[in-house]
C-alpha cells in the first residue's frame, strides 16, 4: 500500500524490534460446533492463526530492518502450541522468536498479560517495541498501552506509517476515527500498528523451508511423549546450533512477582458468559410482486416507520 | 488500585477535542446517571483541556451532579501521558467506584494507560452496563452492587459479563451509539470542583505534529432510516441502487464490512461489530447475509426488511419482513412504490 515510504536517511545503526504477537481462534469462521451448548466457546474445534493486525506490526519491524538494519525479535505468550505463530514470524524474516509459556500465566486478563509481556520486553531491551493495535479474540486494544505503561516508555496507538526515523527520534502517523495525526516521539517507544498499515510479505520458499523445522522445548516434550525415542535435550541443542530453537521462557526465567501474573494477576473476572442467539421476532414473508411490495410500503406508512 | 469505596462516585471521561464536546461523553451521561442513582452516589464529569470551563454548564444540563475540571495550557490537545497523569490523580485523590470512557479512539488510547497505572481491572467496548451481584461459588462470598460490564465477545459471538471487585475503580469503555442520548434539562447544574495542575513539558512524551480532523461523510447514528447493502449487492455500480433507494426514503445508506472491504463504498458508512452501532427506526438490509458481527451493530433497529436471494440468510432471523429475492428487482419495485405513495 505504502510502496514509497518517506524515510530518511539513516543515522543510525539499525534498530532491535520486538514484535508482540498472539495466537488466536479464527473468530470470523466460527461454526456450530465452535461454541458449546452452554454458551462457552469451544478453542478447540477452532482454527488457530496468527492475529491479523500483529501480522501488519510484524512486517513493519521488518520493514524497519530492511531500511536501517538491526533485527527482529517475535515475542509470543500462550501455551507451546503457540509456537506455530513464532514459526510464522520466523519465515517471515524475524530473527529469533521468544515463547513466554507457564502455567501460571493461564487466565491472565489483558492487565496480567501486559505486566508479563514487559517482563519478556525488558529482557530485550528493545529500541521500539511493536504490536498489532488489536487482537480479534477480544478486540480489547488493550495490551499495547498496558505493556508501554508498564515499562514506561511512551506509547503510539493506530500507527499506519512510520514517517522518519533518525536516531532516537521517530515520527509516525496515527490514523484516528475521522482523520489522522502526525506525532514525534523518542525511542524506545511502543507502537500499536492497524491494519491499513501496510500489506503483509509473503514468505520466501527458501526461508520457510530453513524455518520450518524450528521448534520450542514444549514442543519437543510432546514429540518425546509420544515417540520415547526423542531425546529432548539433544533435539534442542542441534536446533540451537541451526538457530532455530525458538526460545522457551517461564515465570521465574522472567523474575516475574506472581502476584501480577495469572488469574491472581488479574482484577477482572467472568460474571456470567451467554451465547448470542438473536431471538426471532414474528417475520413478515413478502413474496417479491410490486403489488406485495406496495402492501408492505403502506403498512410501514401507516404506522409511521416512513412518511 | 484502590480500596474499595462503596461511597465512591460514577465519573464519566468528558472527551472534548478543540473545545467541543464528544457525543459519547453525553451517551454516558443517561447511564451514568442511571448507575449512580441506584447506587446512591453522585455523577461527576471529569473535563481535562487548555480552556474548557464553558462545557461545564452542559455537563450539568446532561445530569452530571459535579464536574472535575482540570485546566492548563499543555492539556490543550489531548496526549495519553498527560491526561493519564492528571487522570491517575484525580482517582486517588477522590477514589470513585466507577470510571467510564468512550470507546473512541481517544477513549481506548487512555483508558488502559491509566487501568494499568492504578492496576485496576478495564472491559473494553462494553454494550451495557448493570449493577448486580456476584457470587464466588468456591467460597460463596457474595458481593453486591458490583458494576457489571456487558460485552460481545469472540467477534460478536458471545456475550460476556465481566466484573472486578476487588482492584478498584471499575473502569469500562463503553461503545459509541449504544446509549441513549439524555435530554438536557437546563435546570440541573452541577458543582464544578477545579483542581490544580502541575506539569511540565517532560509530562508530555510526544509531539504532535499535524492534525487532519475530517467530519464524516455520513452520520448513520442520527438516521431514522438506514438502507445498507452487503456483499451480495455485487458491484459498485448495483450498490448504485442502495442509494437511489436511502434518497427516496430520507435515508443514510450504510454497508457491511464485506461491502466496504470490496470498495462499493466508503468505510464511513460500515455498521457492525468494527463499525458504527446504529439503532434506526427502519433498517433495510440489501444482499446482507447477516454474519453475527454485523448484526452486532442492527439488531436493535426498530424494523427490518431483509431482501436476500438465499432464503436460508441468518438476517432473516432477525427480520421482520422477509423478501427473498433478486435485489436488483425487488429495489426499484420498492422504489416505486415509495414514490407513488408520497
Amino acid at each position: 500500500m505504502n510502496n514509497k515510504t518517506p524515510f530518511m536517511e539513516a543515522t543510525y545503526v539499525g534498530y532491535h524490534c520486538v514484535v508482540l504477537v498472539k495466537q488466536v481462534p479464527d473468530t470470523k469462521r466460527i461454526t456450530g460446533q465452535a461454541m458449546n451448548e452452554d454458551g462457552t466457546v469451544n478453542r478447540a474445534a477452532l482454527p488457530a492463526i496468527f492475529n491479523p493486525e500483529d501480522l501488519h506490526a510484524l512486517e513493519m519491524a521488518l520493514d524497519i530492518k530492511d531500511k536501517y538494519g538491526g533485527k527482529v525479535t517475535a515475542v509470543a505468550m500462550g501455551l507451546p502450541a503457540a509456537a506455530a505463530v513464532l514459526r510464522e514470524a520466523l519465515f517471515c524474516g524475524a530473527d529469533q522468536a521468544v515463547l513466554i509459556t507457564d502455567r501460571r500465566c493461564a487466565a491472565s486478563d489483558t492487565l496480567a498479560t501486559s505486566y508479563i509481556l514487559s517482563c519478556g520486553v525488558r529482557k530485550l531491551n528493545p529500541d521500539i517495541v511493536l504490536c498489532g493495535r488489536q487482537a480479534i479474540d477480544g478486540d480489547t486494544a488493550q495490551v499495547g498501552p498496558q505493556t508501554a505503561e508498564k515499562l514506561n516508555l511512551p506509547q503510539v496507538t493506530y500507527v499506519e506509517q512510520i514517517q522518519t526515523l533518525d536516531g532516537k527520534r521517530m515520527v509516525a502517523r496515527r490514523k484516528l476515527g475521522n482523520g489522522w495525526q502526525e506525532v514525534k516521539t523518542t525511542l524506545p517507544a511502543v507502537l500499536t500498528v492497524v491494519d491499513t498499515a501496510n500489506e503483509p510479505r509473503v514468505p520466501r520458499a527458501l526461508r520457510l523451508m530453513k524455518c520450518k523445522t524450528a521448534k520450542c522445548r514444549g514442543e519437543i516434550e510432546a514429540m518425546a511423549k509420544a515417540d520415547p525415542s526423542v531425546n529432548v535435550d539433544a533435539v534442542c541443542k542441534e536446533l540451537d546450533s541451526k538457530g532455530l530453537l525458538i526460545q522457551q521462557w517461564d515465570l521465574d526465567y522472567l523474575n516475574a512477582d506472581l502476584q501480577w501474573c495469572g488469574r491472581d494477576g488479574s482484577p477482572t473476572k467472568v460474571h456470567r458468559i451467554q451465547s448470542v442467539v438473536l431471538t426471532a421476532k414474528e417475520t413478515k414473508e413478502v413474496v417479491p410482486t410490486q403489488a406485495n411490495i406496495e402492501a408492505m410500503v403502506h403498512e410501514l406508512i401507516v404506522d409511521h416507520t416512513i412518511g | 488500585m484502590i480500596e474499595v469505596n462503596k461511597q465512591g462516585e460514577v465519573w464519566v471521561f468528558a472527551e472534548q477535542h478543540g473545545g467541543k464536546l464528544e457525543e459519547v461523553p453525553v451517551e454516558l451521561m443517561s447511564k451514568g446517571r442511571e448507575l449512580a442513582d441506584k447506587l446512591k452516589v453522585p455523577l461527576a464529569a471529569v473535563l481535562l483541556g487548555g480552556q474548557v470551563s464553558g462545557l461545564c454548564e452542559r455537563l450539568g444540563h446532561y445530569g452530571a451532579d459535579k464536574v472535575y475540571l482540570a485546566e492548563h495550557p499543555l492539556l490543550e490537545h489531548y496526549q495519553t501521558s498527560s491526561y493519564a497523569k492528571v487522570i491517575d490523580g484525580l482517582i486517588q485523590k477522590f477514589k470513585p467506584q466507577i470510571v467510564l470512557f468512550g470507546a473512541s479512539p481517544c477513549g481506548r488510547d487512555l483508558a488502559p494507560r491509566i487501568a494499568s497505572a492504578m492496576k485496576a481491572g478495564l472491559t473494553a467496548d462494553c454494550t451495557d452496563l448493570q449493577i448486580g451481584s456476584h457470587e464466588i461459588k468456591s467460597t460463596g462470598q457474595t458481593f453486591d452492587n458490583l458494576l457489571l460490564q456487558i460485552r460481545p465477545a469472540f467477534g460478536g459471538n458471545i456475550i460476556a459479563t465481566i466484573i472486578n471487585y476487588d482492584r478498584w475503580p471499575q473502569m469500562a469503555t463503553v461503545r459509541e451509539g449504544v446509549m441513549p442520548m439524555p435530554t438536557p434539562n437546563i435546570k440541573n447544574k452541577a458543582q464544578v470542583v477545579k483542581e490544580t495542575v502541575h506539569l511540565s513539558q517532560s509530562d508530555l512524551a510526544v509531539e504532535i505534529l499535524a492534525e487532519h480532523r475530517q467530519q464524516r461523510k455520513v452520520n448513520l447514528k442520527a438516521s431514522r432510516i438506514i438502507v445498507a447493502g452487503g456483499a451480495g449487492v455485487g458491484s459498485k455500480e448495483n450498490f448504485k441502487l442502495i442509494w437511489d433507494l436511502a434518497h427516496c426514503l430520507g435515508a443514510a445508506p450504510g454497508a457491511t464490512r464485506a461491502a466496504v472491504d470490496l470498495g462499493f463504498i466508503d468505510r464511513d458508512h460500515q455498521i457492525g461489530q468494527t463499525g458504527t452501532t446504529v439503532r434506526p427506526v427502519l433498517y433495510v438490509a440489501a444482499g446482507i447475509s447477516g454474519a453475527i458481527q454485523h448484526q452486532a451493530g442492527m439488531s436493535d433497529s426498530q424494523k427490518i426488511i431483509a431482501i436476500n436471494s438465499d432464503p436460508q440468510a441468518p438476517i432473516f432471523g432477525i427480520a421482520h419482513y422477509k423478501i427473498v429475492g433478486d435485489l436488483t428487482q425487488v429495489i426499484p419495485m420498492m422504489i416505486k412504490a415509495i414514490k407513488e405513495k408520497a
